[in-house]
């Protein structure tokens, strides 16, 4: 079960999805849409190295993935834990609510 | 027992870092016991060490080798510790004098809020002057001396949120920074010129390579000279010592009594060997030593407050010590200095003990009549004041003031004006130690006194009372039957040589004149008041009282030939080109971080906005590129 | 085998442009699940089956139900989503969307620069990629572990109960 869809276009649906996710991070307000949105990002830098490395027949991309896959997992439950930090402090999950950083 | 001889520095230093890191956790009784107990143990220690050097079957000098410093080339220095009979006796009264201090302290910081930092720098104190005193390389020496110079900053300093203590600590750091500079140079000109640093190789080369009165000789005792004034106080560096009174009453006794000023004397008598290769040096050094001693002598009768007076005593009394180094009798200077740590620890904190019953009064003339509130106060002041004056006979500041100026007439480097320059100083002496006595524990009672002080702070005074008293038993002139202990154990032999007058006769005449300063203090300050003041009233009289109370303008006189020149010459510096620059630097600083604060809006989306449009301009430039 | 992938692709491009514009939260973990399945398929298609399965079991299986209990002990209710719509107006869409369109044109124009090589493929088998990462890459299987430990610590720490003066309490 081979498809033989040249590298550019797997390329191609990897931009897309990055973009795709870029967008929603700069977009979305709500901090939980963002961090899916980096999820979506995340999974997107995965896909292009799959087909980077099936491009050479190397295993190297796919353990590239999986690291990407732990990271992954480690952000998320650190992410999760600041959402729920974050909404019993400000009641909300609007992130323009944090700025007491503003110079 | 030698093998202890390190403990001696080590305990104080111990007991310092002890104090610097856990003294704010400690209870007051546990800073007591470590800050006081370090010194006591150390004292101890010395004592044991000086049983073992005495009890040696073969009189030697004693070192011990602890680590090596530094080796740069041929640059080696040791951290090597040298005993003998001089830095025996430093030790001895460095530590035990500074013991007693210690425990004089314990009562008299007692209500102090920074207890355990004022026995943090004491026990540094000591310990650096013990480093400094058992030194056998000149590096070391040097380490010493700049930390006691650096406690003498913090000390006097101590009450550092009155702007007029810190200003006094600044002076007294700034002024003996200036003969350190010196010392420094001198260092460097012995080793340029001897290869070595360690001391007694040193003092054997310069006698196989220099000839007397050599250039390189005289500049490198000059130099070194310029260390010794400074932190001895003598002229022209004498003006940071009065200000230096500025600090707690026990740090003046131990700056004045065991260590600091007697740092510059000890230099002198370490590197007597080369002093001796420089006649012309040692002439200049017996000059400003008499100098010194009439100067401070005509200030300290002008002082009204108490801490000055005897100030400007412990200068005149240097001046004596310099004399006698100048003339080449080191023994005797050494002499001087053990007997005058004695007896000026004990007027310091007898004063002390006046200040604190008078709620921090120290003008004289606001005192009076102390004699019958603080009876034992007055007779350990008298016994110091008596030794002070050098009353015959019974005084240890008589046997050793006298060996001073018998070796001053005798020796031929001496001679009959440095002498009665030593006389003329003797009858200030008895003056100004009397005006005191009269002026603080006689005549009718002014201040209101309470306050008795507590045992920890009057068996320190009555120890002291007796060493002031019975420590010149150790060394008795000819005429006087003749004991010699202390210039045996230095192993010299006093000067046999004939003078114009007998060793008897100039013996009774400074006696005498000393008895006439006593006699003279109880006309003008017990008998008949009336005389002074009628005197100072005039013109004449009171521009001599402002200029010895002034201490001879010295303050003035350097105010206006250095300090403000310089101030002038920084003011006109202070926009020039280059500041022009500087300070374009700094707007454009401040222009940029107000610009660059704006960004700063606290919003993560626009961050993140930031940050693709930083990959997008990365990417173009790649992509372009 | 073509048209499996290309038909995938469509699918995980839609899925996630619901996930970014949808409202409610839920709806959006949905869509993020069907795009990280259809990748999953992509990447089987592409000669990964070891990887076209953890995609399946960690992506789309524990890290989306660490999304769920999140919103369900978060609670959010209907007006979250009338907020959400209500922030998600045509005028927050514009710049963002300018700015990543021309970041995706750069990145058409650098892949559009290679060569377009269409021959068969392979498939790297599971045993391939344990044999790799367990030889030259065994550092970083020791990093990751680090990294797990890291964000376990991190999480629980967070996760504690914060009362309103900012002190913790024990869990």
């Amino acid at each position: 079960m081979m498809a033989t869809v040249p590298t550019e276009y797997g390329m191609v649906l990897a931009a897309v999805l990055f973009c795709t996710g870029l967008v929603g991070l700069l977009v979305r307000r709500n901090v939980l849409f963002m961090l899916m949105s980096t999820e979506i990002m995340l999974n997107a830098a995965g896909l292009a190295f799959v087909v980077a490395g099936s491009r050479w027949h190397e295993p190297d991309g796919q353990i590239m993935f999986m690291i990407i896959v732990t990271m992954a997992g480690a952000e998320v439950a650190v992410g999760l834990a600041l959402i729920m930090r974050f909404y019993h402090l400000f009641k909300t999950l609007d992130t323009d609510a944090a700025d007491t950083l503003k110079g | 027992m030698l093998q202890l001889l390190w403990t001696v520095p080590a305990l104080p230093l111990l007991g310092f870092a002890l104090l610097a890191l856990f003294g704010r956790r400690l209870p007051r009784a546990g800073v007591s016991v470590i800050g006081a107990g370090s010194v006591g143990l150390s004292a101890v220690a010395s004592g044991l060490v000086a049983w073992g050097y005495i009890t040696q079957t073969v009189p030697a000098a004693y070192s011990q080798c602890l680590w090596t410093w530094m080796e740069v080339g041929s640059l080696k220095v040791d951290m090597i510790l040298w005993l003998d009979p001089i830095s025996l006796v430093m030790i001895l009264v460095a530590t035990g004098v500074g013991f007693l201090i210690h425990v004089y302290s314990t009562e008299y910081m007692r209500d102090d809020a920074d207890y355990a930092r004022f026995f943090a720098y004491m026990n540094l104190f000591v310990g650096a002057m013990v480093v400094l005193v058992l030194a056998g390389s000149l590096p070391m020496l040097y380490l010493g001396w700049e930390g006691v110079g650096l406690c003498s900053y913090l000390l006097i300093g101590f009450w550092y949120d009155n702007a007029d203590n810190a200003r006094a600590a600044v002076k007294a750091f700034l002024v003996t920074r200036i003969g350190d500079i010196g010392m420094l140079i001198g260092l460097f000109v012995l080793w340029f010129s001897l290869g070595t640093l360690d001391i007694q190789p040193l003092m054997e080369r310069a006698q196989l390579q220099w000839t007397p009165n050599s250039a390189v000789a005289v500049a490198a005792t000059a130099l070194l000279l310029c260390g010794a004034l400074g932190k001895s106080g003598q002229l022209p560096l004498q003006v940071w010592l009065p200000d230096a009174m500025a600090g707690p009453t026990p740090v003046s006794a131990l700056i004045h009594a065991a260590t600091m000023v007697a740092a510059g004397v000890y230099l002198l008598a370490r590197t007597h060997v080369l002093f001796d290769l420089a006649p012309a040096v040692q002439c200049v050094v017996a000059v400003i030593g008499a100098a010194t001693l009439l100067l401070a002598g005509t200030s300290a009768l002008a002082q009204r407050d108490i801490k000055r007076a005897l100030a400007y005593s412990t200068i005149s009394q240097l001046g004596y010590m310099f004399l006698a180094l100048g003339v080449g009798a080191w023994s005797a200077a050494l002499f001087h200095f053990m007997t005058h740590a004695f007896f000026k620890a004990l007027l310091f904190m007898a004063a002390g003990a006046v200040i604190l019953a008078m709620h921090h009064e120290q003008d004289m003339f606001n005192m009076g009549g102390l004699r019958r509130r603080l009876p034992l106060v007055f007779w350990t002041f008298l016994a110091g004041a008596m030794s002070l004056a050098a009353l015959p006979l019974v005084t240890a500041g008589f046997y050793s003031k006298d060996m001073i100026l018998w070796s001053v007439l005798s020796s031929p480097k001496g001679g009959f004006l440095l002498w009665a320059a030593g006389v003329v100083g003797a009858f200030l002496t008895g003056l100004y130690s009397f005006r005191i006595v009269f002026l603080v524990f006689f005549g009718e009672e002014k201040g209101h006194a309470s306050a008795k002080p507590g045992p920890a702070m009057m068996i320190p005074l009555v120890l002291l009372a007796v060493l002031a008293l019975g420590a010149g038993f150790v060394e008795i002139p000819e005429t006087l039957g003749r004991v010699a202990l202390f210039s045996s154990f230095m192993g010299v032999h006093a000067a046999e040589a004939s003078a114009v007058l007998g060793e008897g006769t100039q013996q009774v005449l400074a006696a005498l004149l000393a008895l006439g300063g006593l006699a003279a203090a109880v006309v003008l300050y017990l008998l008949r008041p009336g005389i002074v003041k009628a005197w100072v009233a005039t013109p004449s009289g009171a521009a001599l009282q402002r200029l010895c109370a002034s201490g001879w303008g010295f303050d003035a006189l350097y105010g206006m030939l250095i300090i403000r020149p310089v101030v002038a010459l920084s003011s006109l510096c202070r926009d020039d080109f280059m500041a022009v620059v500087w300070r374009a630097v700094g707007i454009c600083a401040e222009g940029a971080a107000a610009g660059l604060g704006r960004a700063q809006t606290g919003r993560l989306r626009f961050y993140m906005a930031g940050i693709a449009l930083g990959a997008v301009v990365v990417l173009a430039l790649v992509v372009l590129l | 085998m073509n048209a499996v992938f290309y038909i995938a692709a469509a699918v995980a491009a839609v899925s996630t442009i619901m996930v970014v514009s949808r409202s409610n939260a839920v709806y959006s973990l949905l869509y993020l699940i069907v795009s990280l399945l259809s990748v999953a398929l992509i990447f089987f298609v592409l000669g990964a089956p070891f990887i076209a399965a953890l995609e399946v079991i960690i992506y789309a299986g524990a890290i989306m139900v660490l999304f769920v209990f999140t919103i369900m002990m978060l609670n959010l209710g209907p007006q979250t989503a009338e907020q959400e719509r209500k922030w998600l107006s045509g005028r927050a869409w514009a710049g963002p969307s300018i700015l990543v369109a021309i970041l995706m044109a750069e990145m058409l124009y650098v892949l559009w620069g290679g060569d377009h090589q269409v021959e068969g493929r392979h498939i790297v088998e599971p045993k391939e990629v344990s044999v790799a990462l367990y030889g030259p890459y065994v550092m970083i299987v020791e990093l990751s572990s680090m990294l797990l430990l890291g964000g376990l610590v991190a999480a629980y720490h967070l996760g504690r109960r914060v009362h309103g003066d900012g002190k913790e309490q024990q869990p």
